[in-house]
């Protein structure tokens, strides 16, 4: 007897709820084909949450197949846009009502407050909302070529889009991944993280809930090398979009570009500068800062990881930030007052710690931090480097964790100069009560999203991407919504007879 | 002047019964109108008063524009896309919810049939505001680029109060039209319903209140034209207004709204051609052009009601055309079986209008080939406002019944050569606001529709709608576009940014 594809499981708070475990293939639970299956471990306490099924290529190629016929036999892609958008309204509504399920779901499954999660999935019930309003608001164009011609364009989805999504925000980046996609006629393979598996299954319930025809949608828990490499060169696959690190980011496209030159979509690392000037509200950029890489326990593609503050008010921002990040509570993720989580997974951890020693041996100063907290659960520390070097490893690569540095800096050219220093450009952050100064850094900074005395702050139609390595396209947005559609002109030829 | 109850208890001939609201809807409440005055509502299938509900005076106005005026300035102003879009998707579900009740309500106050036509309506009601409900978080501006010592934008701003008046042709499928993109677009609103059909925009009002709009919010009011209307249209703190209605007194409101410039949208008359090829299926041409003048007892702005047939095919059309009316559009009340199509006018007035233009058309030396008369040979209908679906044919320009908009179940055939003749006898009006045509030829099809003057043209269908496509009229049929995308635009003002970088004197 293999697996069973649901098990009753009762979390720290006290709820109790049937969990799927099967992979997620047209509107069925289903065992993978070889019956094989993973652990899903909780990240605060080191202990088994439950087993789920591990899909491999084989999976995947069903999974294709259902979601392929689904786009080309059926009219899911072709009827009333409408009725897509009503399905993802109806989606988003339940999605509410079991907003603490899935908060719970996601804080033990990942490790992050259950504070922080319930925000995450308010954030998806809302982006999926959106989404909703957007299926019947495509718009092709019409081309005033002459009077020979009628000429026009649509916008059409691609087919079966393969996604693969990350274990720091599950159910947000699924959402971002999903909404955008179905809202304009596409199908999906999804290849959930590892690490994360739990809510996107639970949320599945919720798709057939809401009336969504089966194999619009098709889940594979599983690993990368294999369910994930599977979608990335998959010829029945037109497009691939990925979230995670920018090593992996490579892999796929290069894999797109090998097999059937599928489009891609990448979002990837980040190590975003986070700067306070001399005339900013030093507590609010304070309490910003702190934000940027302690939300989340610092597992966050956008984190504020390199804090630039000018030098007149440098002393006075270290000091009110270490007393910030002392104040931070870490611990058990069901406890209220929690803000900081557990980081994901021992691997999580044990590149954390290593980047620590690694920037002790830089000779970085600590400020504080710097080690796990406690003995069982991931938890890290808050940590801060002061005194570093801008070649420092600390400063350039990414880090992933509740870990900054911090720099001084004085004028605004050394400031852009260190700023744009990186590879990546994925966001940043600038406080200031100077206008002009905060929109001439703006326009000098190389990243996809700029924050202005706020920092971490989404909003579903704000586009949201990277420059440089950070990646390639723009979700949300009326931009998300170019990743799922392509254009396809048609002239109509008016000649006459009689002409 | 009479005292009302706050509510008419109500029972409908298929059994519903409910509370019918007859106050002004103000700040989320059901108000007396300050003097008193009423207006009785008529059912139009038996002449018989349903009951009365209070009407606006320039005072209620007043009241109304400053409620309306105070809730966008402390709350809607500052309620977000994606919050103002969530409230219309609740009221649409709401509306959803209440389907035949609704349609019940409509179909009493207007004559619509129950089954064939208010039901439609409220389903068009729903879809309409949850599509715009899914617009409310995506009106963007934009930024544009300058130089470098500028900071240019534009942020797509509402215009605040905005007084809508609607007819009474598709009560509450108007009511969506006008509410949905304002709201949407962030304005508050002063919506007056038909004197003709007040009774479902009331009780539509409970639903506002079920979704959880802010009081003030939305405001209806009952009331005449010349007095509501007016007040509306010329009322200082009444940023914008939105009429559908005649083309006489879409003039008047144009020049009312000429005291404070404020913006005005217009929806007005028709008289739009149907024009049929001789390679046209014939089959469909029919059917649909019969759709196009029966269809809610013609009164329909965008109504063919006047019909271009090419000489070969044009008896052959018009035998055909009498045949569909006899099996497809059956004369009856609107609560009478699940089949009747054409139900009565809305009004005593409309009936006895449109009966005139069929005696003018008579005396010009048009000929009826079928109709042209009000119903009195069955007891029960006698009592109503029906007129029977009358078919003019050898019609010519210089008829009256070519000219002027009827609006009714009166359609007239005008026989054509060649191509040019259809057009020119197409575009020979004063309106603009449809026009449809069929051929099998793809090239004739484009290039008579781009000749053709008009807002909106079907080809191969006709009053085919679809509340993502933007409906208005050229020339004397209106001013601006509703529904689609275009629609919202008439619910923003453009402000510009600019933001000075450095530039310095």
């Amino acid at each position: 007897m293999g697996l069973p594809l649901s098990t009753k499981i009762t979390l720290p708070n006290g709820i109790v709820y049937d969990q799927p475990t099967g992979l997620f293939i047209n509107g069925e639970f289903v065992p993978s084909k070889s019956g094989k299956v993973f652990e899903v471990i909780d990240p605060s306490t080191e202990e088994k949450i439950t087993d789920v099924y591990e899909g491999f290529a084989e999976d995947v190629d069903i999974a294709v197949d259902v979601a392929e016929h689904v786009f080309k036999k059926t009219n899911w892609a072709t009827q009333d846009p409408a009725v897509r958008g009503k399905l993802l309204s109806k989606l988003a509504d339940l999605i509410e009502r079991d907003l603490e399920i899935l908060a719970s779901i996601e804080s033990v499954d990942n490790g992050k407050a259950i504070v922080l999660a319930r925000g995450d999935i308010g954030l998806v019930a809302n982006y999926i909302r959106s989404c909703a309003g957007w299926a019947d608001k495509v718009f092709g164009k019409v081309v005033e070529s002459g009077d020979s011609h009628f000429s026009y364009s649509r916008r059409e989805p691609l087919g079966v889009c393969g996604q693969i999504i990350p274990w720091n925000f599950p159910l947000l980046m699924w959402s971002w991944k999903i909404g955008p996609a179905l809202a304009t006629g596409n199908t999906c393979v999804m290849k959930t993280a590892e690490s994360t598996p739990l809510s996107a299954l639970y949320a599945c319930k919720l798709l057939n809930e809401a009336g969504f025809p089966p194999g619009v949608l098709n889940i594979i828990n599983g690993f990368g090398p294999t369910a994930g490499s599977a979608i990335a060169t998959h010829p029945k696959i037109k497009k691939i979009a990925f979230t995670g690190s920018t090593n992996t980011g490579r892999i796929i496209m290069k894999a797109a570009a090998d097999s059937n030159l599928k489009k891609v979509t990448l979002e990837l690392g980040g190590k975003s500068p986070n700067i306070v000037f001399a005339d900013a509200d030093i507590e609010q950029a304070v309490a910003n800062i702190s934000l940027g890489i302690f939300y989340n326990s610092g597992e966050v593609c956008c984190a504020g990881s390199r804090v630039y503050v000018q030098d007149s008010v440098y002393d006075k921002v270290l000091a009110e930030f270490a007393k910030d990040a002392a104040k931070v509570k870490v611990g058990n993720p069901f406890d209220e007052e929690v803000f900081q989580g557990a980081q994901t997974s021992q691997m999580q951890v044990d590149k954390i710690l290593s980047y620590v020693k690694v920037g002790k041996e830089e000779g970085a100063r600590l400020i504080c931090g710097g080690e796990r907290l406690g003995t069982k659960g991931y938890f890290i520390k808050p940590t801060i480097f002061a005194d570093v070097k801008e070649n420092m490893r600390i400063v350039r690569e990414e880090i992933f964790g509740p870990v900054v540095t911090i720099t001084k800096f004085s004028s605004i050219n050394d400031l852009i100069e260190m700023a744009n220093n990186s590879e990546y450009g994925l966001a940043a952050g600038i406080h200031t009560t100077d206008i002009n100064k905060a929109i001439d850094v703006s326009n000098r900074i190389s990243s996809g999203t700029v924050w202005i005395n706020t920092y971490n702050d989404f909003h579903p139609m704000v586009p949201f991407g990277g420059y440089n390595q950070s990646g390639i396209g723009r979700e949300m947005g009326a931009e998300a919504l170019d990743n799922y559609t392509q254009t396809k002109a048609v002239r109509i030829k008016l000649t006459r007879k009689d002409a | 002047m009479t005292e009302l109850p706050e509510f008419h208890e109500l029972t409908l001939p298929n059994g519903f019964s409910y509370k019918q609201p007859t106050g002004l809807f103000i700040n989320n409440k059901f108000v007396p109108s300050i003097k008193k005055e009423t207006i009785d509502t008529i059912d139009p299938s038996n002449g018989e008063k349903i009951c009365s509900v209070y009407a606006a005076s320039e005072e209620d106005v007043d009241v109304a524009v400053k409620a309306a005026k105070d809730a966008f300035k402390t709350t809607w102003r500052h309620t977000s896309g994606s919050d103002r879009g969530r409230l219309l998707v609740k009221l649409s579900e709401l509306c959803e919810r209440d389907t035949d009740k609704l349609a019940a309500i409509e179909a009493i106050d207007s004559g619509k049939p129950f089954e064939q036509n208010a039901k439609g309506d409220i389903g068009e009601l729903y879809n309409v505001l949850r599509y715009y409900g899914g617009w409310a978080d995506k009106v963007h501006g934009q930024t544009i680029p300058v130089d470098d010592n500028k900071l240019a934008y534009t942020v797509h701003e509402p215009y605040g109060v905005c007084g809508q008046i609607i007819p009474w042709n598709y009560p509450l499928c108007m009511l969506s039209w006008k509410i949905g993109p304002a709201l949407a677009a962030g304005n508050t609103i002063v919506l007056k319903s038909a004197e003709q059909t007040p009774l479902s925009a009331l009780y539509l009002c409970n639903l506002v209140v079920e979704a959880g709009f802010p009081a003030g919010v939305v405001n209806i009011i009952s009331g005449l034209g010349p007095v509501a209307g007016s007040a509306l249209s010329t009322h200082p703190l009444v940023s914008k207004i939105a009429f559908t209605g005649s083309t006489a007194v879409g003039q008047i409101i144009q020049k009312a709204a000429s005291s404070n410039m404020k913006a005005v949208t217009l929806e007005t008359g028709g008289k739009s051609p149907l024009v049929i090829f001789e390679d046209a299926n014939l089959e469909q041409a029919v059917k649909w052009a019969a759709f196009g003048i029966f269809f809610n007892s013609g009164q329909v702005c965008t109504s063919n009601s006047r019909v271009l047939i090419q000489e070969p095919i044009y008896m052959k059309f018009i035998e055909k055309l009498k045949e569909c009316i006899d099996s497809d559009y059956k004369q009856g009340l609107p609560f009478g079986d699940d089949t009747v199509m054409v139900g009565p006018q809305v009004s005593k007035q409309q009936q006895d209008r449109i009966l005139k233009y069929i005696e003018i058309g008579k005396k010009e030396g048009a000929k009826v080939f079928t109709g042209g008369y009000k119903v009195t040979d069955d007891e029960v209908l006698a009592k109503g406002y029906f007129v029977k679906p009358t078919i003019f044919y050898d019609v010519t320009p210089e008829m009256t019944i070519f000219k002027e908009e009827i609006f009714g179940p009166v359609v007239s055939c005008i026989p054509f050569k060649t191509e040019e003749e259809a057009i020119e006898l197409a575009n020979d009006t004063l309106y603009g606001l449809a026009a449809a045509l069929f051929s099998k030829d793809i090239t004739r099809a484009h290039k008579v529709a781009r000749e053709l003057e008009a807002g909106m043209v079907w080809i191969n269908s006709s009053n085919d709608s679809d509340f993502r496509v933007p409906f208005g009229g050229v020339k004397m049929s209106g001013i601006g576009r509703e529904l689609g995308e275009y629609g919202l635009t008439n619910y923003t003002q453009t402000k510009a940014y600019h933001v000075n970088l450095g530039l310095k004197l």
